[in-house]
């Protein structure tokens, strides 16, 4: 059994107050594990995105305990939890969020800035980082002269570059055509796969399954299947799937 | 390299409009402060300039004399009483006070009438750069700086006109010599100078004292107070002291000069906290960024303020240009701004606090960014 990278044992959720409180996540049990790929799925208000700010240390659960690498993040305060996502976690996010005076090298680079990682050492893993993705050429680039596709790429190399234990990926291919969806979900895969990391994708896009080691599916905060995952769990026709 | 230094200075030109929106108010408020300061130590030395150009160790004043242009006189013969006391070289009397100056045209002006004893040298005019001032010893010799020709009718030396009904001839011109009160100075020597005041001629406004070269300061400060009963005793410096803080608060002209500063101060802090505040709202999702991917509070309030210093310093260069333009323009007028290295310091010093102070507003602005709303976007 591999390694576990995220722990999540009864993990409740309540946003709002009074009238307007919604119970987002009602008892969640979740592992991620090393050099595996997992996609979140469900409806819209199912929970997905709660769950995945909760697993990012971004929001505190109302109960229950979350380990990321061995670690318990209960009680951690906000400067804590910052250290937890520096020093663990790698981000996708579904509209890039990529700074757009910086290049992609240096929107890379940044990731590893901000770890105290500096100089031309930190410069040249940044270049790395966009080879592994396919951008080596538009390094100097700034993201408004990219496409969706290579903008996407480069906050994937921004997630990894400085070597994270997990990526948490929030809908990394819904602005994205087929071709481009495709190559995004393969470079995660990639980075699961090949470079030992757990990876989440959060997605209620039915053509990113055939990528996946496992499917979570969520509906009304809770979690309906944590089973082994595949295509043909879903009934997906063929014709729909990105193919890796 | 860290980024942060890119990411300011990136976050900072790439709105160019608010750039230099930004860098006008920085110029505006560096270049009024300055200014305001500039006059401030300008005015300051103004009403120093002639105790600083006496030679005397002591002055003795008449009682509450505030400063040089005092109009207060003292009894003559206080000098052969001073001149008695142990560790004492020389006692020259000073004779100073306003009066009317007729042009030649019949139009009058008032001046303000420097007499001092010249063969002693205990105040002479300097900076002369046209005849001799061993000249002013002669009946109604006078020497005028060349600033004033057209407010005393002359155009050189051998110009004529009266003082008190007397008549005066320019035997001497200075450079730069200018009173803050715009009246002319007019040298004299001190044996004319109480017709030209009506001074009486057993008084006078000061003595100046000198001492051997081997006395004690103190000891024959306390020798000459003691004698000297009523009246006042003061160092060079004390004198100096006391006249700039009449002219400059007692006057409450100094007060204004700061209330200038002060203002320049609040205008230039509000302009800069509100651009960065704005500048840091626009890229609240930036920073939101960074804090979702883990940067602590520390590297996001660390772009911030190298976003103000950048501001600081590329506006104090720009406000000190000015500045140093401004000094020249004003270097033969009437008050000139006088900027020091020790004014540009504090000035720079100031700037840069100023600019970080107003970034306190972004920071707080920063600090309640929530990381989540990254995957709200």
């Amino acid at each position: 059994m591999s390694e576990i990278i995220i722990e999540a044992t009864g993990i409740k959720k309540t946003l709002g107050q009074g009238a307007g409180e919604v119970k987002a996540l009602r008892g969640i049990d979740l592992t991620l594990r090393r050099g595996e790929f997992t996609l979140l799925m469900g409806p819209s208000g199912s929970g997905k995105t709660t769950l995945l700010l909760v697993l990012g240390c971004m929001l505190a659960p109302s109960s229950g305990t979350l380990t990321v690498c061995g670690m318990p993040t209960s009680g951690v305060d906000k400067e804590g939890l910052a250290r937890i996502r520096r020093d663990h976690i790698g981000f996708v996010f579904q509209s890039y969020h990529l700074f757009p005076t910086l290049t992609a090298a240096q929107n890379v680079q940044l990731a590893l800035d901000i770890r105290h990682e500096r100089g031309r050492k930190a410069g040249k893993r940044a270049r790395e980082a966009l080879n592994l993705v396919g951008l080596a050429q538009k390094a100097d680039t700034l993201p408004g002269e990219l496409s969706g596709g290579e903008q996407q790429r480069v906050a994937i190399a921004r997630a990894f570059v400085a070597n994270p234990s997990v990526i948490l990926a929030d809908e990394p291919t819904a602005a994205l055509d087929g071709n481009n969806g495709r190559s995004i979900m393969r470079i995660l895969a990639d980075a699961a796969h090949q470079r030992e990391r757990a990876v989440l994708v959060v997605t209620h896009d039915p053509r990113v399954i055939p990528f996946a080691d496992r499917i979570v599916e969520i509906e009304d905060g809770l979690l309906v299947d944590t089973g082994s995952g595949g295509p043909e769990r879903l009934h997906l026709p063929k014709a729909a799937a990105f193919r890796p | 390299m860290s980024l942060v230094p890119t990411l300011a200075s990136r976050n900072l030109f790439h709105d160019r409009l608010r750039f230099v929106a930004t860098l006008i108010g920085i110029v505006f408020s560096v270049v009024l402060v300055m200014i305001q300061m500039g006059l401030f130590l300008g005015f300051g030395r103004m009403v120093t300039t002639m105790i600083d150009h006496a030679s005397a160790d002591l002055w003795v004043l008449p009682k509450g004399a505030k400063c040089f242009e005092d109009p207060s006189l003292l009894d003559a013969k206080l000098r052969d009483k001073v001149t008695s006391v142990d560790g004492v070289a020389s006692v020259v009397p000073l004779v100073i006070g306003f009066s009317d100056w007729r042009l030649e045209s019949g139009e009058t002006t008032p001046v303000f009438v420097v007499g001092a004893d010249l063969r002693d040298g205990s105040l002479r005019p300097w900076n002369v750069v046209e005849g001799d001032v061993r000249a002013l010893s002669q009946n109604g010799a006078v020497i005028v700086d060349r600033s004033y020709y057209d407010r005393l009718g002359v155009s050189k030396i051998g110009s004529t006109a009266e003082i008190r009904g007397r008549h005066v001839k320019v035997v001497a011109l200075t450079d730069g010599i200018r009173s803050f009160t715009t009246t002319p100075y007019v040298f004299v020597d001190l044996k004319y100078a109480r017709t030209y005041t009506g001074t009486f001629p057993d008084r006078a406004s000061d003595l100046l004292v000198r001492l051997k070269p081997d006395a004690d300061r103190d000891t024959v400060l306390k020798a000459v107070r003691a004698l000297v009963g009523e009246h006042e005793v003061l160092t060079t410096d004390e004198f100096r002291s006391r006249s700039r803080s009449f002219w400059l608060f007692g006057t409450g002209a100094g007060a204004a000069l700061f209330a200038g500063a002060l203002l320049g101060v609040i205008v230039g802090t509000v302009i800069v906290a509100q651009t960065l505040y704005s500048s840091t709202k626009d890229h609240l999702s930036e920073f939101a960024t960074l804090r979702a991917m883990g940067s602590s509070n520390g590297y996001i309030y660390r772009v911030i303020i190298y976003q103000a210093l950048l501001n600081a310093i590329i506006g104090f260069v720009i406000a000190t240009a000015i500045g140093t333009v401004v000094v020249e323009m004003t270097a033969k007028s009437a008050l000139p701004i006088v900027i020091t290295p020790w004014l540009i310091a504090a000035l720079f010093v100031l700037t840069v606090v100023m600019c970080v102070a107003s970034a306190i507003g972004a920071i707080v602005r920063v600090v309640r960014i929530d990381p989540a709303t990254v995957f709200m976007r």
